[in-house]
C-alpha cells in the first residue's frame, strides 16, 4: 500500500469521456509532474484528487483510507493566486485558521519561509503577481498538508519569477516533506522540479509514460544529468505525438 | 503620481487654481456647492429685478426667512418625524431585502419558490400600494413605514442576488477547497464578494425611501416634510412648499453621503476605478 493512490476508472463530461483507466501511486513525499496536451484531462484530474469533483468512476486512497470528497490532508493550488481581495495577506494565509492551533505562529512562519515578510497588512491589490501566488502557496502550506496539489501554479508569471518561485517550491517541498503533485506544460520545470514525470495523453486521458528523474538534489538548472532527463522526456511527449 | 501631486503644492497658485487642483477635502465642498451657489444667487438678482414672479417663485432670501421662521415654529418636529419615518422603513426594507437576497442567492429551491413572485410584484409602481396600505392600516404610521420599507425592500433585493449570483465562482472553489459549508462558504465569500451590490442596493434603496416618505406623506400626515408640502399648496404658500423641498434634498444628500462614506471604508479592498481616485487624492 502506497501512500497516495489515484485510480479514474473513467471520467466523463456530458457523455464524453475525459479520462479513463488511470492508475497512479505516489509515494510519501515525492514530486510528482504531469504533462500533456491542453485539454487532455490534467486538470480534471487533479480535481479528482482534490475533491472538488466526485463525478467519476474509481477512487482516490491516502494513507489507506478512501478519500471522498474534500480531504483536510489536500491542499489546492490554483492556476491564479484566488486570494480574497477583501483579506490582507495575513488574514488570506490564515484563512482556515479554525484547524490550526498557535496561527499567529504559523503566520509569521509562513511568510518568511515565502520571502513576504512585511506584507502581512497588505491588499492582494497591492501584491505583484509573483508576491501574489507566494500567498496563495502560503495559504495551501497553512492547513499542513500531507499532499500539495498545484495546477500551472506559475503559468501567469514572468519568466525570471517562474525561476525563483520554482526554487521556492524546491525548497518548500524538502522542507515540508510534502508529496506533491504539479500539473505543468513546462518541460523544463517539470524535470527541474520532479522526482516522476507523468505524461497523460491520448484521447480520453491517460498514462502514456512515467519517467523517473534520477538526478542528485539540490539540482542545477543546467548540469548535463538533467539536460539528459529533458531529452528523454521530450523522447516520451514525441512518441505520444504531444510535440 | 507622486511628484504631481508635490509640485502641485508647492508652486504658488491662485485660489480659483486651488479651488480646481487641489484634493482637498474642502475643495471638493466647494467646488459640489458652486452650482446651487450660481442659481441661487440667479434667482435672488432676478427676483429683485421683477424678472420672475415672486408670488410663484420666491427669492432665496424670502425662503431663508420661511426656513428660520418655521424653525421656530414646528420645523423640527416636521423633519423629526420624517427622518423617523424614512429610518425606520429604509432599515426594515433592508434587512428584508437582505434577508430574502441571501436566501434566494444560496439556495436553488428558494429562487424557484421565492423570486418569480418578487419579481412580478416589484413592477407594481408604489402608489398602487397606497389605497390597500390605507385599507389595512388605517392612516397613522404604519402604512407610511411600510410603505417606504416596501420601496427599500426592492433595490436591496435585487442587488444583492445579483451580486450572490455574480460571485466568481474561482473563489468559491476555494472556500470548498477548505471544506466550508453552505453558511461558513456564505458569511466568509459570498457576503463579502457580494458587498459592493450590497452598498449599491443600499444607497438606491436610501433614495427610494425619501421619495415613498414624500408620497406617503403628501396622502396622509399630519406632521413631516411631505406634509408641510402639501400644507403649502393648501395655503398658497410657494416659499414653504420650495423650503421643505431644499430640506428633502439636503437631508437626502446628507443620509446618502453618510452611507458612501461607509461604503468608501468598507470598499477599500476593490481595485477600481473609484478607489485608485481615492488613492491619488489623499
Ligand atoms: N466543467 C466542465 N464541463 C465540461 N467539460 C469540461 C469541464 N472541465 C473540463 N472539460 C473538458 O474536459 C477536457 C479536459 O479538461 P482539463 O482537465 O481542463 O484539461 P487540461 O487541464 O489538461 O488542459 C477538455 O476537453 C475540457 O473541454
Ligand atoms: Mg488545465
Amino acid at each position: 500500500m502506497s501512500h497516495l493512490d489515484i485510480h479514474v476508472a473513467t471520467k466523463k463530461f456530458a457523455d464524453k469521456p475525459v479520462l479513463s483507466n488511470i492508475h497512479l501511486s505516489v509515494a510519501q513525499g515525492e514530486v510528482v509532474s504531469l504533462i500533456g496536451a491542453s485539454g487532455c484531462g490534467k486538470s480534471t484530474l487533479l480535481r479528482i484528487v482534490s475533491g472538488l469533483e466526485h463525478d467519476y468512476t474509481g477512487s482516490v486512497t491516502l494513507d489507506g483510507e478512501k478519500l471522498s470528497g474534500i480531504s483536510p490532508h489536500i491542499g489546492f493550488i490554483f492556476q491564479e493566486p484566488r486570494l480574497f481581495p477583501w483579506l490582507n495577506v495575513a488574514q488570506n494565509i490564515a484563512f482556515n485558521a479554525t484547524s490550526v492551533t498557535d496561527s499567529d505562529a504559523r503566520v509569521t512562519q509562513l511568510l518568511a519561509e515565502m520571502g513576504l515578510t512585511g506584507l502581512e497588512k497588505a491588499l492582494p491589490k497591492q501584491l505583484s503577481g509573483g508576491q501574489a501566488q507566494r500567498v496563495a502557496i502560503a495559504r495551501g502550506l497553512f492547513i499542513h498538508p500531507k499532499v500539495l496539489l498545484l495546477d500551472e501554479p506559475f503559468s501567469a508569471v514572468d519568466a525570471f519569477t517562474r525561476i525563483r518561485l520554482q526554487d521556492l517550491l524546491a525548497h518548500v517541498a524538502q522542507l515540508h516533506r510534502i508529496t506533491i503533485i504539479l500539473v505543468t506544460h513546462d518541460v523544463d520545470e517539470a524535470v527541474f522540479l520532479s522526482d516522476r514525470v507523468v505524461v497523460i495523453g491520448n484521447q480520453p486521458g491517460t498514462v502514456v509514460a512515467d519517467l523517473k528523474m534520477d538526478l542528485a538534489s539540490p539540482r542545477e538548472r543546467e548540469s548535463t544529468a538533467l539536460l539528459a532527463q529533458r531529452a528523454s522526456v521530450f523522447a516520451a511527449l514525441h512518441s505520444a505525438h504531444i510535440v | 503620481m507622486h511628484d504631481a501631486l508635490t509640485l502641485e503644492k508647492a508652486a504658488p497658485v491662485s485660489l480659483s487654481a486651488r479651488l480646481w487642483s487641489g484634493g482637498h477635502h474642502a475643495n471638493r465642498l466647494l467646488r459640489g456647492l458652486l452650482l446651487p451657489a450660481l442659481v441661487l444667487s440667479g434667482a435672488e438678482i432676478a427676483a429683485r429685478y421683477g424678472w420672475i414672479e415672486s408670488r410663484l417663485l420666491p427669492p432665496p432670501s424670502a425662503i431663508a426667512l420661511t426656513l428660520w421662521q418655521l424653525a421656530h415654529d414646528g420645523l423640527w418636529k416636521h423633519i423629526g418625524a420624517s427622518v423617523a419615518r424614512v429610518a425606520a422603513g429604509f432599515v426594515i426594507g433592508a434587512i428584508l431585502g437582505l434577508g430574502f437576497a441571501v436566501l434566494v442567492g444560496l439556495s436553488r429551491r428558494v429562487e424557484e419558490l421565492v423570486d418569480p413572485t418578487l419579481q412580478a410584484l416589484r413592477n407594481v409602481p408604489s402608489l398602487a400600494w397606497v389605497p390597500l396600505l390605507l385599507l389595512w392600516f388605517g392612516i397613522d404610521e404604519t402604512p407610511k413605514i411600510t410603505m417606504i420599507a416596501l420601496g427599500a425592500f426592492f433595490p436591496v433585493y435585487l442587488n444583492v442576488v445579483c451580486g450572490i449570483q455574480n460571485v466568481d465562482r474561482k473563489l468559491i472553489e476555494v472556500g470548498e477547497i477548505y471544506g466550508l459549508n453552505k453558511f461558513q462558504l456564505a458569511r466568509r465569500i459570498l457576503l463579502p464578494a457580494a458587498l459592493p451590490a450590497v452598498f449599491t442596493g443600499l444607497r438606491t434603496a436610501l433614495g427610494l425611501a425619501w421619495m415613498f416618505l414624500v408620497a406617503a406623506e403628501l396622502i396622509a400626515a399630519s406632521q413631516g416634510l411631505g406634509y408641510l408640502l402639501s400644507d403649502g399648496r393648501e395655503t398658497s404658500r410657494p416659499d414653504i412648499v420650495i423650503a421643505a423641498i431644499f430640506l428633502i434634498a439636503v437631508l437626502g444628500k446628507t443620509s446618502d453621503s453618510l452611507l458612501h462614506g461607509i461604503e468608501v471604508r468598507s470598499l477599500r479592498w476593490r481595485d477600481t476605478l473609484e478607489t485608485r481616485k481615492k488613492r491619488i487624492r489623499t
